[in-house]
């Protein structure tokens, strides 16, 4: 099945082009943007670690290391698609249009965490594993019996891949024709537990095969095939296809949550071995170079930019004030019932007296 | 002129794909999927014809698989459809428990209000249809239990119409769960046109002024069957409520009828551990504590599993047992 389900590579890790299949869409301005997407991805996490560590926000997941699958998978999307992203997701979420700011309040524990912008259709992170695939499969054939060419992409990872709704979720797309791309993110990682003892396949791609659905792995830490290959599973899902079973292969190079010790269940030096030769941002950097485009000046500039905008949503953040206590009696029906109301009421009244 | 309301005489499942039938016709966002609801029309033939008449993509035989079902109901309910998903069984739901408890339940307000999920999960429950193992279950606790899903219950065909109606034009997810005992007991005349039961309101069957006896579902009949017999044997008259919907409890009607008889005993076949009845025996307390003239009692099925049907009666409530608590209450 390796030999079935190569993994697709555009460049390898030294920065050189090794299927030419794209090289024409690979101008400098698409390759400046995911470049300038995925560095902004990159800060925004680091951020988000520092945040946690300084106590500002709580637990975090980082996601570094995976920023080309996210970036590149999302980059694709257009207005009125439907994302459906993981709690380690947010480099996906941000690049689709998320606000900062509302990212660094889900992490903080605020309920408006939660909310996407207007016209993203961005569902909260899923927490229990791969339920989320269901929901990816019926927006989209929404989308299908309403006769647009939207599409939904949802998120998951390898360990997802053993739950009952990874299967019901590509079974049902696959029967329903849905337009929905499973991009799975296979980081070797379910926590602690490696991929050979989650599952006996040697790749994720393969059990697309069950589906009668196309099945494609790929090298998620380069980002022009995921870029292009995300694209192209979309234009097979707008144009009627139906799904596409994508697995990425990829590493987190930190820990599971800024709660993990990753030290404990694998080799750190795998790690750091790994952010030397396989990091997605170094390997875009050397395709630039040897294009004669990448200078440190301009990475320094966008830097800079960059910085200025998390600032920004970080200050945001701390300026929104406090949690809006009464989120948590509101919308738990569109008209409150009489005993949550009564709950309501009753915790209003011992807020006045305490005040 | 008349006035006249045009009926017809329905039993309780052909009042539900009546109820089906009549939302489908009026909007095309509503759609019925499940295990078998096509061509076969349901085991219980609640969706026959329907896929004759709005064709096969509104009325969907899905894969076999209830976390399937739901979830992707989910989906379609937060994108502009109002998917009736059927459980061939509530004893065949937990499968889906995850779907139902972490999204279908919270999505509203997770994200405050900005996706929602108006769905409706239908599934005939309850014992004494003589059915194989699981499929006799009564878990509506494990629902009322759960916020941001209603869960109701009708007892009768014209209920039955107006409270699926009104639980598919409902914002939120509703819960309606059917008593398989109730599909074909009665015939009775319901409105051919369109009308609604509020979710949320329970009936008076029967006003009685010594004890207030208050059901759902199939205990209904057993209890009105209870009733008559105390009335005739004893000279007890029972105030007799069918609450049709266990969450939000009809707290007026049952706080109106305890104050006035000073006496309750709850029927329900669910385990009494756990069961709805406490919670009704909660409200009681909370509203009417000092009007009783004597303790709740609560007749119930056992902390079992509901056993395999050869000795399903001997789990299932009846009306001796009602009539038994009844004395044992008044003449506290």
């Amino acid at each position: 099945m390796e030999v079935q389900f190569p993994i697709k590579q555009i460049l390898n890790e030294d920065g050189v082009v090794v299927n030419s299949e794209f090289e024409n869409e690979m101008t400098e301005s698409l390759t400046k943007e995911l470049y300038i997407k995925m560095l902004r991805a990159r800060m925004f996490d680091r951020k988000g670690v520092n945040l946690q560590r300084q106590g500002r926000i709580g637990t975090y997941v980082p996601f570094e290391g995976q920023e080309a699958a996210q970036v590149g998978s999302s980059v694709v999307l257009k207005e009125g698609d439907w994302m459906f992203p993981t709690y380690r997701d947010h480099a996906a979420t941000l690049t689709y249009g998320h606000s900062a700011r509302n990212l660094f309040l889900y992490w903080k524990g605020y309920p408006i965490g939660c909310v996407p912008p207007e016209g993203k259709n961005i569902f909260p992170p899923a927490v229990p594993i791969a339920s989320q695939l269901l929901h990816a499969t019926g927006t989209a054939w929404a989308e299908k019996m309403k006769g647009t060419d939207r599409c939904s992409i949802v998120y998951f990872g390898d360990g997802a891949t053993s739950e009952g709704d990874f299967h019901e979720g590509l079974n049902f797309a696959s029967v329903f024709n849905a337009p929905v791309i499973f991009f799975n993110q296979n980081n070797g990682f379910a926590i602690s537990v490696p991929m050979e003892k989650q599952m006996k396949t040697k790749t994720i791609a393969q059990k697309a095969v069950a589906y009668d659905i196309p099945g494609v792995r790929i090298d998620g830490n380069d980002i022009f095939v995921v870029y292009f290959e995300t694209k192209k599973a979309m234009d097979h899902a707008r144009s009627g296809n139906g799904p596409t079973l994508i697995e990425a292969v990829t590493y987190r190079y930190g820990a599971h949550t800024t709660a993990d010790d990753p030290s404990k269940y694998r080799d750190q030096e795998e790690a750091k071995r790994r952010r030397e030769t396989t990091d997605p941002l170094l390997r875009l950097e050397r395709y630039m170079t040897n294009q004669g485009y990448f200078d440190e000046a301009w990475k320094t500039q966008v830097e800079e930019e960059i910085t200025k905008e998390i600032e920004q949503a970080v200050e945001d953040m701390e300026a929104f004030g406090p949690a809006e206590i009464t989120d948590m009696f509101n919308h738990v029906f569109h008209t409150p019932t009489w005993s949550i109301q009564e709950q309501f009421e009753s915790f209003q009244s011992r807020m006045k007296e305490e005040v | 002129m008349s006035t006249a309301v045009k009926t017809q005489k329905l039993t309780m499942v052909q009042a539900i794909t009546d109820a089906m039938a009549t939302m489908m016709r009026e909007h095309d966002d509503v759609l019925v999927l499940g295990e078998d609801v096509g061509k076969n029309g349901g085991v219980f033939r609640a969706t026959e014809g329907l896929q004759a008449e709005f064709g096969e993509q509104r009325v969907i035989d899905t894969p076999l698989a209830e976390s399937g079902i739901i979830g992707t109901s989910i989906g379609l309910a937060m994108n502009g459809f109002r998917p009736i998903a059927e459980m061939q069984f509530l004893g065949f739901i937990y499968p889906a428990f995850n779907q139902i408890m972490t999204h279908a339940s919270r999505i509203r307000s997770r994200t405050l209000g900005h996706f929602t999920v108006p769905m409706v999960i239908r599934a005939p429950f309850g014992a004494g249809v003589r059915a194989p193992e699981i499929h006799s279950d009564s878990v509506e606790s494990l629902f009322t239990h759960m916020p941001g899903i209603k869960v109701v219950v009708p007892s009768n065909a014209y209920d039955a119409k107006g409270l699926l109606i009104a639980s598919i034009e409902d914002p939120d997810p509703v819960l309606f769960l059917e008593p398989m005992r109730c599909y074909r007991s009665h015939k009775i005349e319901v409105p051919e046109d369109k009308y609604t039961v509020e979710i949320g309101k329970g009936a008076r069957l029967q006003e009685g002024e010594d004890i207030s006896l208050i059901a759902w579902g199939a205990m209904v009949d057993v209890v009105k069957k209870a009733a008559k017999e105390m009335e005739e044997a004893e000279g007890i008259t029972c105030d007799v409520l069918d609450l049709r919907t266990l969450y939000p409890l009809d707290r007026d009607l049952i706080t109106e009828s305890v104050q006035k008889t000073g006496r309750a005993v709850i029927v329900h076949e669910a385990p009494g551990t756990g069961g709805v009845g406490n919670d009704v025996v909660s409200l009681i307390n909370d509203t009417s504590f000092l009007h009783l003239r004597s303790p709740i009692k609560r007749v119930t099925g056992h902390d079992t599993p509901v056993p395999m049907f050869a000795i399903e009666d001997h789990y299932l409530p009846d009306a001796e047992r009602v009539k038994q608590a009844i004395i044992d209450i008044v003449r506290f």
